[in-house]
């Protein structure tokens, strides 16, 4: 029973120290605590809210990284494929224009070579007249040496051309 | 001998009351474990609540013996 | 930690094996239940050692405290060391007498009226004695302040954007947990939670050190401040003022009008709600009394048992005991400063929130 009966005396000191307690605690130690607590605590959401932030600018970044990097991708193949155009042209016209050279070469050639065939066919032409009738009169000269021969070859050509 | 009668009654009851108070949050918690602090919470009040009737019923048994 | 509970172990071996075979040779009987109920009363002075107990030359070492008494509209101040050289104490036209830790108002011989009970008839002057307990109080009460004051300090000094170092390791978690996890659970508007967050900081803060200071079993400590009735009574009332006070209107209407509510069942209602007021304070009061007072009671059996049983051979069982009981009521400290003070913020949440 003793140990359920309030004693006033504890009751008047637990109030006041207590009280007391709150009052020192609350100047002293609960308002800087809790002070510094806040301003840590807004420091990290203020720091939280920074990194989403940068995160966000980061990838905004990389967005525009990469979209440059394709503009240069695209510009670069359009250079390539200008260039490749551009060598392929340039070998197409100077294949055209070796073939033309060529050809007009070749043309050039077979003139020449024509025209130094007719020359050496008309000069062998003037030769072996030349030749022939040195080789005719030679043969003329040898065989009409003897009259017997003469009149045997003439007898021939003659029986030759009556079968003309 | 009254007192203990009673005693011995309101643990049976407090003991039962809070055990089932245990046993739900235990299940709560294993069904939905991030969910245990709000359930602890909820469990030590329940169980404060039914500790708070069984201390008045030992103080009264107390007092009336 | 091995080292400690050795030492634990042979004290209590050593200790308990020579008041056992003191208590035996002089044939006195241990009245354990006597034990046990001074020790969680008060008392007007601090006792820290006794030698050769039970014996002729008994020797107790005690501090003295000074008693305050109010008496015929007079105060009176003196150690309470005074009893012990003179046992009739004069307080201007009466005589004070000590008998059980309790001061009687007597004519000069200093006779006691007992009634059929046994009980003391006479009247008491007004005690503001600083008692055990109220020494133990002013204990924690410079625990406190010389903890949260150097942490504090530790704050201002650095900021709060430093790493905390020393104190503030010890102080911070438990701040912020009970910031975060009881406060601001309960109460939802975070201007009110502020308002409110010295007076539960300072009330779990005040509970706890009472509670660890009388887990201590030795001198500054073993008192059972916060397993007395004055004690969580004030606390409670403490309680119940701020949740009243700053009870929204809301919690008025739907305490007294129940809105919203058949009349048949309004009328059960009402009543009940009127007082549940005084129920939850109460039961405030006596959860954290009986808590207290029963992890005290039931270490001091356990270590009754020696004595009860007169031999040592009990002590490894009392030993293995009691610092099971001292574990657990070590846990009960924690969790009592707790639910005291989450309920409190339940309570005053339930009044100053804004209705959903």
């Amino acid at each position: 029973m003793g140990i359920l009966t309030p004693d006033p005396g504890l009751v008047f000191w637990t109030t006041l120290s207590f009280v007391i307690l709150l009052l020192i605690l609350r100047k002293v130690a609960w308002k800087p605590i809790l002070r510094a607590l806040k301003v840590r605590e807004e420091y990290i959401e203020f720091s939280l809210r920074d990194a989403a932030q940068a995160k966000m600018e980061i990838a905004r970044i990389g967005e525009r990284q990469k979209e440059i990097v394709e503009e240069g991708r695209r510009q670069r193949d359009d250079i390539i494929r200008e260039a490749r155009d551009l060598k392929d042209g340039i070998i197409r016209e100077a294949k055209e224009a070796a073939q033309k050279e060529a050809v007009r070469i070749i043309q050039q050639t077979h003139e020449q070579m024509e025209r130094e065939k007719k020359e050496a066919i008309l000069g062998i032409q003037q030769q072996i007249s030349e030749l022939s009738l040195e080789i005719a009169s030679k043969i003329l000269r040898e065989e009409l040496s003897s009259d017997i021969r003469q009149k045997s070859v003439i007898k021939q050509h003659l029986q030759d051309f009556t079968f003309n | 001998m009254s007192t203990a009668l009673g005693l011995g009654v309101i643990i049976l009851g407090l003991g039962l009351g809070i055990g089932l108070i245990g046993k739900g949050a235990m299940e709560a918690m294993g069904r939905q474990p991030e969910m245990s602090s709000k359930i602890q919470t909820a469990m030590i009040i329940a169980a404060a609540l039914i500790e708070g009737a069984a201390l008045f019923a030992i103080v009264v048994s107390w007092l009336i013996s | 930690m091995r080292l400690f509970i050795c030492l634990f172990v042979l004290f209590f071996a050593v200790g308990g094996r020579a008041v056992a075979e003191e208590l035996t040779e002089h044939g006195e009987e241990f009245n354990a239940t006597e034990m046990i109920m001074h020790h969680i009363g008060d008392s007007h002075e601090w006792h820290i050692i006794s030698f050769n107990a039970g014996a002729e030359n008994e020797f107790s070492v005690t501090m003295p405290l000074p008693v305050i008494l109010w008496h015929n509209n007079g105060l009176h101040v003196f150690m309470s060391s005074k009893f012990h050289n003179e046992k009739i104490i004069a307080l201007g036209d009466d005589y004070a007498v000590l008998e059980h830790g309790h001061i009687y108002i007597t004519d000069a011989s200093g006779t006691l009226v007992h009634d059929e009970n046994g009980a003391v008839t006479n009247a008491s002057p007004l005690d503001f004695s600083i008692t055990r307990n109220v020494a133990s109080m002013l204990l924690g009460f410079a625990i406190l302040l010389l903890l949260f004051g150097t942490a504090a300090n530790g704050y201002a000094k650095r900021g709060g954007l430093s790493v905390p170092k020393g104190i503030q390791l010890l102080v911070e978690p438990a701040v912020l947990f009970i910031r975060d996890d009881i406060v601001r659970e309960q109460i939802h508007s975070k201007r009110k939670a502020d308002f409110f967050m010295p007076y539960l900081l300072t009330l779990f803060f005040f509970i706890l050190i009472n509670n660890l200071i009388g887990l201590v079993p030795f001198f500054p400590g073993a008192s059972n401040l916060s397993g007395n009735i004055s004690f969580t009574l004030t606390l409670a009332v403490i309680s119940f003022l701020t949740i009243n006070i700053f009870a929204s209107k809301n919690y008025w209407k739907h305490t007294f009008l129940a809105p919203g509510i058949p009349l048949p069942i309004k009328i059960f209602i009402v009543p009940v709600e009127i007082i549940g007021l005084f129920t939850k304070p109460f039961a405030l009061m006596l959860r954290l009394f009986a808590n207290i007072t029963a992890g005290h009671i039931i270490i001091l059996s356990l270590t009754s048992i020696v004595f009860v049983l007169g031999t040592v051979a009990a002590s490894p069982l009392t030993i293995i005991l009691s610092l099971m009981m001292y574990c657990l009521e070590f846990l009960v400290a924690f969790l009592q400063a707790y639910i005291f003070t989450l309920l409190t913020t339940l309570f005053i949440g339930i009044a100053v929130n804004d209705a959903h």
